[in-house]
């Protein structure tokens, strides 16, 4: 027991005590009053809490509207709007992430729900295309065997699509998250909060240890995240 | 029990009806093999029984009820379904892909595991081995197996089965045809076979219904439609070596009491009366058990002129194949042919011997049918 645990957690805390450590040392070791002021344990706090605001908020959304949105374009009815869809995603995946929140913040302003919208609207993207994908990606015959023996539509979705979709909805969860950490670290920039805060505020003060410090901390949660989404998967899924 | 009545299909998008204007009528306990080139419409033909096809006209009366205005779902239960390259849900256990219609139909837990063990066991997979196994782990013949103990487990009385012994090579095939026909004899199911393959069709079916162009051209048993073709169609697909096809339809239990003449040797009886019984008879050979009527070997004429031991265990050897009763005459005469002998020995699933065919009954056989 006390080993399966160490297996899921080693690696997490290790890296959470590298970032840590380079916290506190930074913090407890200013090079000067400017770094001083500027990095603070508060500070870090409070852009830690702001960025995961932005991604608990933006995630739970984009998955919830993802994972549904590409179950609805997987159905016969809307099937040829999903084929669609995925070269339309496709096409929106290729706007940068900065250039997606300046958009917003011309149409909705400053703030920290403007930040949320567009990572929201941002990261939609892959987990739409691939629950789509993975839900299309069933084997034809399987369906037709669960309908023969005398499946009801939803009770195929639930039992077999979904599950056999699973491994690669999560796999677009992964890339949701990843690419959100780092366009989150952009919300900064229409006043959305967050590491980026640190980033910017280190470039304006030419202070590279601030600005080591906030991408230390973005790249340490987005590796965390997908690592642990992917022991998750690693559990659920035992039968590839 | 199953009747088809002026039944077509017309894909939308085609102006060629897939079927057009079928009757046909299966009885309780038959298995009715739809045979023809692909294309011909006999897996439209089935798919419409369990209605994953609309019908566009005619009907279908499943024990004198008219199927087409039953609740789709609740017909599709009632019918086991085995698809051509299965169709096992990875994702699943063999337990629960077997499991799958009983918990479709809310069956108690203990009772579905009861009833999954039991068609494990009938299909010839050890639940202990196989229950928690994934398909991926399983080879293609134990595929099918599953296939078609995921298809009985609710005991339908009805079973569709599209080419469900497709994917594997000859031989598991052969094998596969072999025990399922031996628990069909058990079960009398009323099932509605699909294939290419005549040799398969002359083999499985109790009757037989050739397709060509969505149209049922002939349907008949298989003893008939050898003997009396409908038409050059027929004639060309069951081929010209009609005689040889026969030999699908005569198991080697049917015969064997006929063809029985000499008792085996036991391993220790005396090599001087084994000679003398060869001497006195036109037989070439003998085969040897042991005390349990296991089969040990054979002796034959030249074996015996070499001095090696006093007992007939001294100087059998090995025989190269055997076959079961349950398996066909063509079975029989592939391995005499695999084997370059004139006979083969007939053993039960125990390895016990039952007898001997050899080359000349077969030519019996098919002398005495044409």
């Amino acid at each position: 027991m006390a080993r399966e645990i160490w297996k899921w957690l080693g690696i997490p805390l290790i890296m959470i005590g590298i970032a840590a450590a380079i916290v506190i040392y930074s913090v407890n070791n200013p090079a000067d009053s400017i770094v001083e002021r500027m990095l603070t344990y508060d500070r870090v706090f409070r852009v830690i809490r702001e960025h995961m605001g932005l991604l608990l908020v933006s995630m739970t959304g984009a998955t919830i509207v993802g994972v549904g949105g590409g179950i609805m374009l997987s159905r016969p009815s809307l099937y040829r709007i999903g084929r669609v869809m995925e070269t339309v995603v496709n096409i929106g995946q290729t706007v940068p992430s900065l250039a997606v929140l300046a958009l917003f913040y011309t149409i909705l302003g400053l703030g920290f729900n403007v930040a949320v919208f567009a990572l929201f609207l941002y990261s939609i993207l892959p987990i739409l295309r691939n629950t789509f994908a993975g839900i299309d990606g069933v084997e034809h015959n399987i369906i037709e065997a669960a309908r023969g023996m005398g499946m009801r539509p939803l009770r195929i979705l639930t039992k077999i699509e979904l599950p056999i979709a699973f491994p690669i909805i999560v796999a677009g969860l992964r890339t949701a998250i990843v690419i959100n950490v780092g366009a989150a670290t952009l919300a900064t920039f229409i006043g959305g909060g967050g590491l980026g805060d640190l980033i910017v505020t280190g470039l304006s003060v030419h202070r590279d240890m601030i600005i080591f410090n906030g991408a230390v901390i973005a790249a340490v949660t987005a590796i965390l995240l997908d690592y642990l989404i992917g022991k998750v998967e690693e559990r659920v899924v035992r039968w590839a | 029990m199953i009747k088809l009545e002026g039944l077509s299909k017309v894909f939308p998008g085609h102006s060629i009806p897939a079927v057009k204007d079928l009757n046909l009528e299966i009885q309780e306990g038959d298995v009715c093999v739809l045979v023809g080139p692909s294309g011909c419409g006999k897996t439209t033909t089935m798919k419409m029984i369990n209605r994953l096809y609309e019908p566009t006209g005619g009907a279908i009366y499943i024990r004198g009820e008219n199927a087409l205005q039953m609740d789709p779902i609740k017909l599709r239960l009632d019918i086991g379904y085995v698809i051509q390259e299965i169709g096992l849900f990875p994702h699943m256990t063999i337990e629960e892909n077997i499991a799958t219609v009983p918990n479709e139909k809310h069956w108690p837990k203990d009772q579905t595991k009861q009833k999954v063990e039991e068609v494990m066991t009938l299909v010839g997979l050890d639940p202990e081995v196989f229950r928690a196994r994934y398909p991926a782990a399983l080879s293609g013949g134990q595929r099918q197996r599953v296939g078609v103990a995921r298809a009985m487990v609710s005991d339908p009385p009805i079973m569709l089965m599209d080419e469900p012994f497709g994917a594997v090579d000859p031989i598991t095939r052969a094998r596969l045809q072999n025990e399922f026909l031996r628990i069909q004899e058990r079960m009398g199911k009323t099932i509605v076979f699909v294939t290419h393959d005549i040799d398969e069709a002359i083999k499985m079916s109790d009757t037989i219904a050739v397709m060509r162009e969505g149209e049922l051209v002939q349907h008949a048993t298989p003893s008939d439609l050898l003997s009396a073709p409908a038409d050059e169609f027929v004639s060309n697909l069951v081929g010209r070596n009609r005689s040889i096809k026969r030999l699908h339809l005569i198991r080697i239990q049917e015969i064997l009491e006929e063809v029985d003449r000499t008792k085996p040797a036991t391993e220790d009886a005396k090599v001087d009366e084994i000679k003398k019984q060869l001497e006195e008879s036109d037989i070439r050979s003998v085969m040897v058990v042991d005390r349990d009527n296991k089969l040990k070997g054979v002796i034959g004429v030249s074996d015996l002129k070499q001095k090696a031991g006093e007992v007939a265990g001294d100087y059998c050897s090995e025989v190269a194949d055997t076959v079961t009763s349950d398996a066909t005459l063509n079975d029989a005469l592939s391995v005499m042919l695999e084997c370059g002998e004139g006979y083969v020995a007939v053993v039960n699933e125990d390895d016990q011997y039952q007898g001997t065919v050899t080359l000349g009954d077969l030519l019996n056989v098919v002398k005495e049918d044409s």
